[in-house]
Parts: structure tokens; C-alpha cells; sequence
């Protein structure tokens, strides 16, 4: 039985500087291929509602008729399936978070 | 002598998810343990009937906040053989990859949670530490750190290129040696040793015959692991089940333990092995009939039921999750323990409560 085995990883550790971050102060910066935001470029859509079908929460509404493509954050989960099917390649997923939702409003472009 | 009722949980400082136990005591002993659970039910298996085979990839991720890429694996697994679609050799290579990985931050995180029931509260920071690390090479390759979204019905997602794989590979190097040192404290330290060692143990036949999964029955001596089945690319690895025969909770940490650097080596040998090609298949049609598919999560053998009537939408799906197989196993150690060991023994199980009611 050994004693004060925890006593060197203490002591390494002790000596390195912190493995956490000072949030909001050091942001994280996001790797290469996170899966964040959902980013929608308006000019090339074509409103075809596919990515609307597909989502898996509903959080996509698409209004082919007035052109409007509108989003609810809060739902999205940033699973990529809408950029995936997107015949137009007019979404994507940024890598980072982007800011905090803080109202239940759908976003429309 | 008296009997006193003391209820355990639902909320508890050692418990992460909710499972209420009512401990009848005598003196500082338990006599028996009365489980009520169901507290976080959250009616997924109905959902298949309103989500189409496709979507119902992302909810099965989420039945499990810890084994999330299993179960959506399983649920692949399922309904590919309904489809017979011929998942490409990489895509099962990829899963084995992936699925690996989220056993070792499964173990690495229930390693953290025992050092803290323990009351080894350093010990489970640096745990969690090193976990960390891991789920950066994760989100790395899959793009997220806890629900992957790397699994479809057809294949996998997103492709692990040379070059990704090489930073992979150096990122398990220093995690190895990283996991070394703080399982080196859980095996060889004599405090941890005192709070596990010849606590609850379980028999090899009580172990069989409670019907228990998983490190649970694999630290009583059974040697028994789904991955031996050869799903996914399980088949063209080589490996063999960690096992224990002391059965108690030392026994099950140890397993864990080593699985942590079997997982390791399972991603190595993957990696090695890897053919170039496809990642995924299309898939048409609907499935139609039934099938149960068994894949290894973490806590043990996970099994899914699905029947399909040839929509869209599945007729029936249904999960028996590891943590549900070992509760009566659960039950059965805590009769006789001190009142003090409970936190350690419920956590023994590697409880997943979210799981096990979905």
C-alpha cells in the first residue's frame, strides 16, 4: 500500500500555471471544427423550405411568398443537418458560440 | 433494534442525476434499500412515432448526456440492418474511433465523481482536468464536446482526415501519460484503498445471476463485453475484457481504469487500420420490420429495440439501458454496508439515471 501518491501530481501541478481560463477576460478561441452558430446568406437562397422540413426542433421558418427566412436560437441545437441539405449552400456553421440569447424572438433575415 | 427510514436523494451532493433510494437503517447499517425512480422520464421512445428515422438519430444522442455517440450509434446500428444498408468500412472504423473515445470520458468522468463521493475532492478536479483534454480532441474531430452529431443512418457525419488523426494521436500520447498518473492514485493510494477496497462485494454468480453489465460484471470475474460481438469494426481489433475477481468496488474501479488505456489502444489500432474510402451510403426507403441491436456503452450493454411498419416514422422503439440492469445488482451490495459507504456504492454502479428513464 502505497502513501502520499497524490502527493507528486500535487506538487507538478502545483508548479504550472492554471489549466483553467479567466472567462470573459481569456475567451476560448473556438477550434477549427466546432460546430457553432448557424450563419444564413441571404443572397443565395432561393427559399425552397427544405432546410425548414429537415430541421429535427423546427426551429427554421422559411415564407417563400415575402422572402423571409427566419430562425429561433434557442431551439437550434447546431446540429449542421439544415447546412447539409441546403441545395444553395447558403448556411453554414461558424465555429464559435456567438453572443447569448437572451429573448424567445425569431430571428428574420 | 429500531429500524429508521432515511431517504437518499433525489437531490443529493453526490448524486449528478436524480434516483431516490429509501434506506432502512439499523444502528449505521443498511438493512434494505427501496428505490423509486423516474423522476426525469422524458417520454423519448414516444417521439419516434412523430420524428422521421432520420431526425430520431439527433433524440437518441440525447437520451444520454454522457454516452450520448453510443446510443446514437445503436440506433444506426438498428435501423441499418432494417434498411440492410452496407455501412462503408472507414464510417465503422470512424464509429469505433468515436465510440472510444466517449468511454474514456465516461470513465474519466465517473473516476472524478467517485474520488469526490470518496471525499477526494483534489483527486476528482484533476480528473476532470484531464478530461478535459480529451473532450478538445473530440469537438476537434466532431464539432461538438458531449452530443458528437457525428453518426447518421448510413455512415458518420464528418471524415477524420491524416492529418487530423496524427494531432489526435499526440493528444492521446499526452493523455495517456496524463491518465497514467491519476490512476496511479487510484490504485496504489492507501486512503482510496480504505474507502474501496472489500466494500460491496458482489459474487461472480450474484453478479450473473442479477443479470449485471458491464465493469459491474466484469469485476466479478465474467468476462463478458458486446464488443466481443464485432459490430461496428470491433471485429478486425484485438482486444480482450479487462476482468477483476475481487468483485468489490476497488475491483470496478480498476476496470474502469484499465479500459481507459484499452480504449485508448482501440483507437491506436483503428487509426492503423483505417481503410481510405466512403464515409457514408444515400439511404432510401423505409424500414420495415424488427430488429434489437446490442452495442457496449461505458456502463455496460445497451439494447435497442425498434419495429418499423415501412413509414417513415418507427412503430416502436425501446431501450434497456446498463444502469437499469445494474440496479438490482445496486440494491444487493447496499444490503449490510455502513451508512457511510452509500454514495460510494450508488456511484460503484456508474449510475445514469437519465438513461435509464429517457
Amino acid at each position: 500500500m502505497a502513501y502520499f501518491t497524490m502527493a507528486k501530481l500535487a506538487l507538478k501541478w502545483a508548479i504550472q500555471p492554471p489549466v483553467t481560463r479567466r472567462y470573459p477576460f481569456t475567451p476560448r478561441s473556438p477550434l477549427l471544427h466546432s460546430r457553432g452558430q448557424l450563419v444564413f446568406i441571404k443572397d443565395k437562397c432561393v427559399y425552397c423550405n427544405v432546410c425548414a422540413k429537415k430541421c429535427p426542433t423546427r426551429a427554421l421558418t422559411v415564407n417563400r411568398a415575402a422572402k423571409k427566412w427566419g430562425i429561433e436560437r434557442l431551439q437550434c441545437i447546431s446540429c449542421g443537418y439544415c447546412v447539409e441539405v441546403c441545395p444553395k449552400n447558403c448556411l453554414s456553421l461558424d465555429t464559435s458560440h456567438g453572443k447569448p440569447v437572451v429573448t424567445k424572438d425569431k430571428e428574420t433575415y | 433494534m429500531a429500524h429508521t427510514v432515511i431517504p437518499f436523494g433525489p437531490q443529493h451532493p453526490v448524486l449528478p442525476e436524480p434516483i431516490h433510494l429509501d434506506l432502512v437503517i439499523e444502528d449505521e447499517r443498511v438493512v434494505e434499500a427501496i428505490p423509486s425512480i423516474g423522476f426525469i422520464h422524458r417520454g423519448l421512445e414516444k417521439l419516434v412515432e412523430r420524428k422521421d428515422y432520420h431526425e430520431f438519430v439527433y433524440v437518441a444522442e440525447r437520451v444520454c448526456g454522457i454516452c450520448s455517440f453510443i446510443h446514437g450509434q445503436t440506433f444506426c446500428h438498428a435501423v441499418e440492418e432494417l434498411l440492410q444498408v452496407p455501412v462503408p468500412p472507414r464510417a465503422q472504423f470512424l464509429r469505433v474511433i468515436w465510440g472510444e473515445m466517449s468511454r474514456i470520458h465516461s470513465h474519466l468522468l465517473w473516476l472524478g465523481l467517485t474520488a469526490d463521493a470518496f471525499g477526494f475532492e483534489a483527486l476528482f478536479m484533476h480528473a476532470w482536468r484531464v478530461r478535459e483534454r480529451l473532450l478538445d480532441l473530440i469537438e476537434a474531430t466532431t464539432g461538438g464536446r458531449v452530443i458528437f452529431g457525428a453518426c447518421k443512418v448510413g455512415g458518420v457525419r464528418r471524415d477524420i482526415d491524416k492529418e487530423q488523426m496524427q494531432v489526435v494521436l499526440e493528444g492521446l500520447k499526452t493523455l495517456e501519460g496524463e491518465m497514467r498518473d491519476i490512476v496511479k492514485v487510484f490504485l496504489d493510494d492507501s486512503s482510496v484503498k480504505e474507502r474501496l477496497c472489500e466494500v460491496g462485494v458482489l459474487s461472480r454468480d450474484e453478479a450473473y445471476d442479477l443479470g449485471c453489465v458491464g465493469p459491474m460484471l466484469r469485476a466479478s470475474g465474467v468476462a463478458q463485453d458486446t464488443r466481443l460481438r464485432g459490430y461496428a469494426a470491433y471485429g478486425e481489433l484485438d482486444f480482450a475484457p479487462v476482468t477483476r475477481t475481487e468483485g468489490d468496488c476497488y475491483a470496478r474501479c480498476a476496470v474502469r481504469c484499465e479500459e481507459l488505456f484499452q480504449s485508448v489502444d482501440l483507437i491506436r489500432q483503428a487509426a492503423a487500420r483505417m481503410p481510405e474510402g466512403e464515409i457514408s451510403v444515400k439511404v432510401t426507403g423505409n424500414p420495415k420490420g424488427e430488429f434489437t441491436a446490442r452495442t457496449e456503452q461505458p456502463r455496460g450493454e445497451v439494447i435497442y429495440y425498434v419495429k418499423a411498419n415501412g413509414s417513415k416514422n418507427l412503430e416502436r422503439f425501446r431501450v434497456r439501458t446498463p444502469t437499469f440492469a445494474n440496479l438490482p445488482a445496486l440494491l444487493k451490495i447496499l444490503q449490510g454496508c455502513e451508512l457511510a459507504d452509500v454514495p460510494v456504492l450508488v456511484l460503484t454502479i456508474d449510475p445514469c439515471i437519465s438513461c435509464t428513464e429517457r
